[in-house]
């Protein structure tokens, strides 16, 4: 019973929360990884992109509330996220055409692209606090959970309980069908491939009568798909902070990073590695190995390697890690 | 009037000198052309030229009959001319037969058809068509870069320097693929460092010398001239 319940109180506080936040970090990932891969720049306005697509989403949320639409015991923002998507790919449409194009007819440098970002990021961080302000905001409704710890309890009968929030689930699973979607497109359909050939090798795709707008418009619009899903389903697991979207831009770098950036299914996975090690480091052990132990040898301390505060130090360490030891990623993506 | 022909083409990299000069180079149907000389000489440059990557101070490139000096590079393709670089020829991570299907990007029906004509001329490709082409030997790749130029079933291929970096059995190998294409109607010009191989197969060749054209005839005749024997082909 005890092993049990050891199980329990790991999948409890550490798996299921790294499964969602790694679903979460993962979106972003790819985005990142994309917009690396197609238009060659590490994009800073990553997480503030991210931010402005749940802006619209938290938005919309509160119209619809307003007017009584909802979705039953699944959140109204579901139910956004088509609109918040278009929303999200005209902006990012506008700021191509206004910035960015303008840099890459000139063929400039991808440190002087990742900069021009920065001055994005900027302005993103602008709108978004005069549209929505930067303060904490819940969107979220509907039933809160699938599985209750109590419920749990009674159920089995056992003393620790298993919660599974509706968010946890509703992100693994969009995340799942988005990221499926996404690999389906860009492996079996013509056009994905021509994005791939477009990434790897630019000028014979120029030579093989590939349209670099066509495939520019195109990564534009999955990026915006999935900056605007990563960004609502972050907002409705945790809630909706701008600042908060700006920080998870660490975390998610280091997932592209350490997937191979420019490899969309590393990116994926390194999602998932980043939460898992964030999440298993700053987890405090002590009711864990309580469980295990006979009572003589019960900790007094927490067992806890570093305090949850400094869960972005372990993304960075990873970051670096891996960039001095494996710079092209665990699944060989471009070198930096 | 040839096929696809230069003339007096004078061209050079942005601001910077003339590379070719009044250089002019023609190039019929199922004919084979080479281009050779000395390293600097300007011999790829003539050939992007040709294709426009880069622009033309003075003199025209005519297709068919038709003045296409002044068209983009990805409209010439439209129009038939294919090329395959020196270097970064393939879709490395790309698979072979992705690769024969961005080659045939363009194309509105016959894929199937043409990917089946391409496996014929290369079996290889057929046998390692879901391999990613990353992982290919190097004679295997060029014949991908081959066939992914010849998807779009041009009339004219340009080849810059397709034996480099081959074994010599693999050399006479591709040579073989080159003149099996000449077969098929297409006009081949192609830059080679490996000159008497080269001119066995071509049915004119081209001696460029700091970008001017210096000699020029058939390939027995190249090969038979005594300057040229001494200057380029190593006595």
């Amino acid at each position: 019973m005890d092993f049990i319940n050891a199980i329990l109180v790991l999948t409890n506080f550490t798996i299921i929360p790294a499964l969602a936040y790694g679903s979460q970090l993962a979106l972003g990932a790819v985005f990142v990884t994309l917009i690396y891969a197609v238009l060659r720049f590490a994009n800073f306005a990553t997480g503030d992109m991210m931010s402005f697509g749940t802006m619209f989403a938290v938005l919309l949320t509160y119209y619809f509330q307003s007017k009584g639409i909802g979705l039953g015991f699944l959140p109204t923002a579901l139910l956004t996220i088509p609109f918040a998507i278009i929303m999200m790919i005209l902006y990012m449409l506008l700021i191509d055409k206004l910035v960015f194009s303008y840099y890459r007819i000139k063929k400039s440098p991808p440190v002087q692209f990742a900069m021009v970002s920065v001055g994005v990021m900027f302005v993103t961080q602008a709108i978004i606090r005069i549209v929505i302000g930067p303060s904490d905001r819940r969107f979220l409704d509907g039933e809160k959970f699938i599985l209750k710890a109590t419920e749990f309890k009674e159920m089995t009968g056992l003393s620790e309980g298993l919660t599974l929030k509706s968010t946890q689930a509703i992100t693994v699973i969009v995340t799942l069908i988005v990221i499926s979607i996404m690999f389906w497109f860009l492996n079996k359909t013509k056009t994905g491939t021509s994005m791939r050939a477009y990434a790897d090798n630019e000028d014979l795709a120029l030579l093989s009568g590939i349209d670099p707008k066509r495939v520019v418009l195109i990564t534009w619009i999955i990026a915006g798909v999935l900056a605007t899903i990563g960004g609502i389903l972050y907002g409705l697991d945790k809630s909706y902070r701008p600042f908060v979207y700006f920080n998870n831009m660490l975390p998610i770098f280091a997932a592209a990073i350490v997937g191979g950036i420019g490899n969309p299914l590393g990116a994926f996975l390194g999602g998932y590695v980043i939460a898992f090690a964030e999440i298993f480091i700053t987890y405090a052990y002590k009711r864990f190995i309580t469980y295990l132990v006979p009572e003589s040898m019960e900790p007094d301390t927490l067992i806890q390697l570093l305090s949850t505060d400094y869960k972005f130090a372990v993304s960075f360490s990873i970051l670096v890690i891996v960039l001095l030891l494996r710079p092209s990623g665990i699944f060989k993506g471009k070198i930096i | 009037m040839a096929f696809f022909e230069g003339n007096k083409m004078t061209a050079g990299y942005g601001d910077g000198p003339d590379i070719i000069s009044s250089c002019s180079i023609k190039v019929n149907r199922g004919e084979i052309v080479a281009i050779l000389g000395p390293n600097g000489a300007g011999k790829s440059t003539a050939m992007k030229a040709m294709l426009g990557l880069l622009n033309l101070k003075s003199g025209n490139i005519f297709f068919d009959g038709i003045d296409i000096s002044k068209i983009s590079p990805q409209d010439r393709v439209k129009q038939g001319v294919s090329f395959v670089p020196q270097t970064k020829n393939v879709f490395a991570e790309l698979t072979v037969r992705e690769n024969l299907e961005i080659g045939g990007f363009l194309r509105k029906d016959g894929l199937e058809k043409m990917i089946e004509s391409i496996y014929d001329l290369f079996p290889i490709l057929n046998e390692k068509k879901s391999q990613i082409v990353g992982q290919l030997s190097g004679g295997q790749r060029q014949q991908v870069a081959l066939g992914r130029a010849l998807m779009s079933e041009p009339s004219v291929l340009m080849l810059d320097e397709p034996t480099a970096g081959v074994s010599p059995i693999v050399m006479d190998e591709l040579f073989e693929h080159i003149l099996k294409i000449k077969k098929t109607n297409v006009a081949i010009i192609m830059v080679e460092q490996n000159a008497k191989q080269a001119l066995n197969i071509s049915d004119r060749g081209y001696v460029l010398v700091t970008g001017k054209n210096k000699f020029e005839g058939s390939g027995e005749q190249l090969l038979n001239d005594s300057e040229v024997r001494r200057s380029f082909l190593g006595g």
